[in-house]
């Protein structure tokens, strides 16, 4: 530092270099946060009124009852599980031809295309909406979120499988050829031991993603604990609800920490 | 390697006899729960429903071409409310979640025994109520409308940015925030000099990142009520009203898509 008239100070840099792009983007959202606020319809005498509400709401939630409808939440839950398990497999299972087949460096371009477009497709709609239209489709009951939750499966599953053999190592994969190995052979021994523990790993993951959204299909008549919640919330046995909504933590909680658990002996 | 002596020949397996039979063993009990938890779903099914789908399926498809673009008109002030909804709802959740996740970061805590166990679980309860049923929850508190809806997105993106945040900062590099403190910083100047100019990248991903989930997450919280355009989506469906279904599924699939794309376009310059 110089010790002369004017002392120079240290500015930190800012995150956004360009001086018009970062004042640019806080004025854009100044505007914007000013006209969403403008436009949102609050009632906010309802507001007021839920929140002195609140109050008696939540004193409705404890002390959680598990045993009056333990019946109906044992059976959600349960079917819940299955759901879970079936969807998974099921939905591994047909991934791993899609997500071959949208693998640039395995398969022909029209084929890439293809796989492609059907892991676009079943990603983009939610579980939810899915799950409404195969109720309409197959009739309510668990079957229904079992297909929605695979299909869901697929598009989550068959997109990471395709980046990751994407990015495998093709030494690998060429020295396996050069023995001269069959194209199962080439998949079995240079493809399938490169993505194996990540993909076991994004497996469970996905097992944990979807426990989680079989416990909403049932809002929609999909099976599962989620129309046993619908129910003791139309009911106002805020009780009940209360137990579920643990059951469900809890649940998500085990497999969160075994998840990770199997995910870290794996690697 | 192991290896099978065969006659004079030696053959080459991949695994031992011991380990090649616990794999066998592993497949068996994963086909068996599988099978078991088959049997149960398929008792629950009428399978009469399920024959007679296909024909439903191209009823249903039929009836739903083509799409009534004169619609369009009602739509917009739905879309407008999604985007908002997941907008507003990530502002919420990103102010939230900075505090808790670094109380839950075990560099930055202020008691790994007292604090940080409360901020863990904020974080795995908010993570593990899905949007929707935090959205029931609050439509019955605070009426229907867009105000649940963001307030539904906010608390159950909270957990989610929390988590990959706290991530973020256990994985600074611990030696800048060491220089720091050996120019006499007190602790509010090494967290600001310190660690957040190291995590700012990080935070600036997630929060897109959630913003473009949300987008998605909020387009379905008008079938309990909460705003946007599942609003829409229900009423049209319950009035069997199959060409707007369509119309409102195209726009979800252009909302998303172009969500997608824009996230992925800020993620890129970031990172």
């Amino acid at each position: 530092m110089s010790q002369g008239a004017s002392i120079r100070r240290w500015k930190r840099p800012p995150f956004i270099q360009n001086p018009t792009l970062r004042w640019g983007l806080w004025v854009g959202a100044a505007i914007y946060l000013s006209v969403a606020f403008g436009t949102m319809e609050i009632n906010w005498d309802r507001v007021a009124e839920g929140v002195v509400r609140g109050e008696r709401f939540l004193a409705a939630f404890f002390p959680p009852d598990f045993v009056t409808r333990w019946d109906s939440i044992q059976d959600g839950i349960l079917e819940s599980l299955w759901m879970t398990i079936t969807s998974t497999v099921i939905g591994i299972i047909l991934s791993v031809p899609v997500g071959l087949g949208a693998a640039r460096n395995l398969a022909y371009k029209p084929v890439y295309l293809f796989c492609r477009g059907i892991l676009a497709v079943s990603r983009t709609f939610p579980e939810i909406i899915l799950a409404i239209f195969f109720v309409k489709l197959f009739g309510f009951g668990p079957f229904a979120g079992f297909l929605a939750l695979s299909v869901g499966t697929i598009g989550f599953y068959g997109k990471l499988l395709a980046e990751d053999i994407e990015d495998m190592d093709p030494v690998q994969a060429e020295a396996i050829k050069s023995v001269g190995a069959g194209w199962l052979q080439w998949l079995n021994y240079s493809v399938q031991p490169q993505v194996m523990p990540r993909m076991i790993g994004l497996g469970i993951y996905r097992l944990d993603i979807n426990f989680r959204e079989s416990a909403v299909v049932g809002i929609v008549g999909g099976g599962g604990i989620g129309a046993t919640l619908l129910t003791s919330f139309d009911r106002y046995e805020f009780d009940s609800a209360a137990a579920i909504l643990l059951v469900i933590i809890g649940i998500v909680m085990v497999l969160e920490y075994s998840s990770g658990y199997i995910r870290k002996w794996v690697q | 390697m192991p290896i099978r002596q065969q006659a004079d020949t030696k053959i080459w397996k991949r695994r031992t006899t011991k380990a090649q039979f616990a794999v066998w063993f592993g497949w068996l009990l994963g086909v068996a729960i599988f099978v078991y938890c088959w049997r149960l779903i398929s008792d629950k099914t009428i399978w009469f429903f399920v024959a007679d789908a296909p024909k439903q399926a191209a009823d249903m498809a039929e009836r739903m071409v083509p799409p009534k673009w004169s619609y369009m008109e009602v739509l917009w002030a739905p879309v407008w409310d999604t985007i908002n909804i997941a907008t507003l709802g990530t502002l919420i959740a990103i102010v939230i979640a900075v505090p808790v996740a670094f109380c839950a970061a075990r560099n930055t805590t202020p008691s790994v025994h007292f604090v940080r166990p409360v901020a863990l679980f904020i974080i795995v309860s908010s993570r593990s109520i899905n949007s929707l049923i935090w959205a029931l929850m609050l439509v019955t508190l605070i009426g229907p409308g867009v105000l649940a809806g963001v307030i539904a997105i906010g608390l159950r993106s909270i957990g989610f940015c929390a988590k990959l945040l706290y991530e973020a900062i256990e994985e600074i590099d611990q030696s800048q925030v060491e220089a720091i403190i050996a120019t006499g910083a007190a602790r509010s100047q090494q967290l600001s000099f310190g660690i957040v100019p190291q995590i700012l990248p990080a935070f600036a991903g997630i929060s897109v990142f959630r913003w473009d989930i949300n987008i998605r997450e909020s387009t379905v919280l008008g079938l309990v009520g909460a705003g946007g355009i599942g609003l829409q989506l229900d009423s049209s469906i319950s009035t069997l009203a199959w060409t707007q279904v369509s119309l409102i599924l195209l726009v979800i699939l252009a909302t998303v898509i172009v969500s997608e794309w824009v996230s992925a376009k800020i993620r890129h310059a970031i990172i």
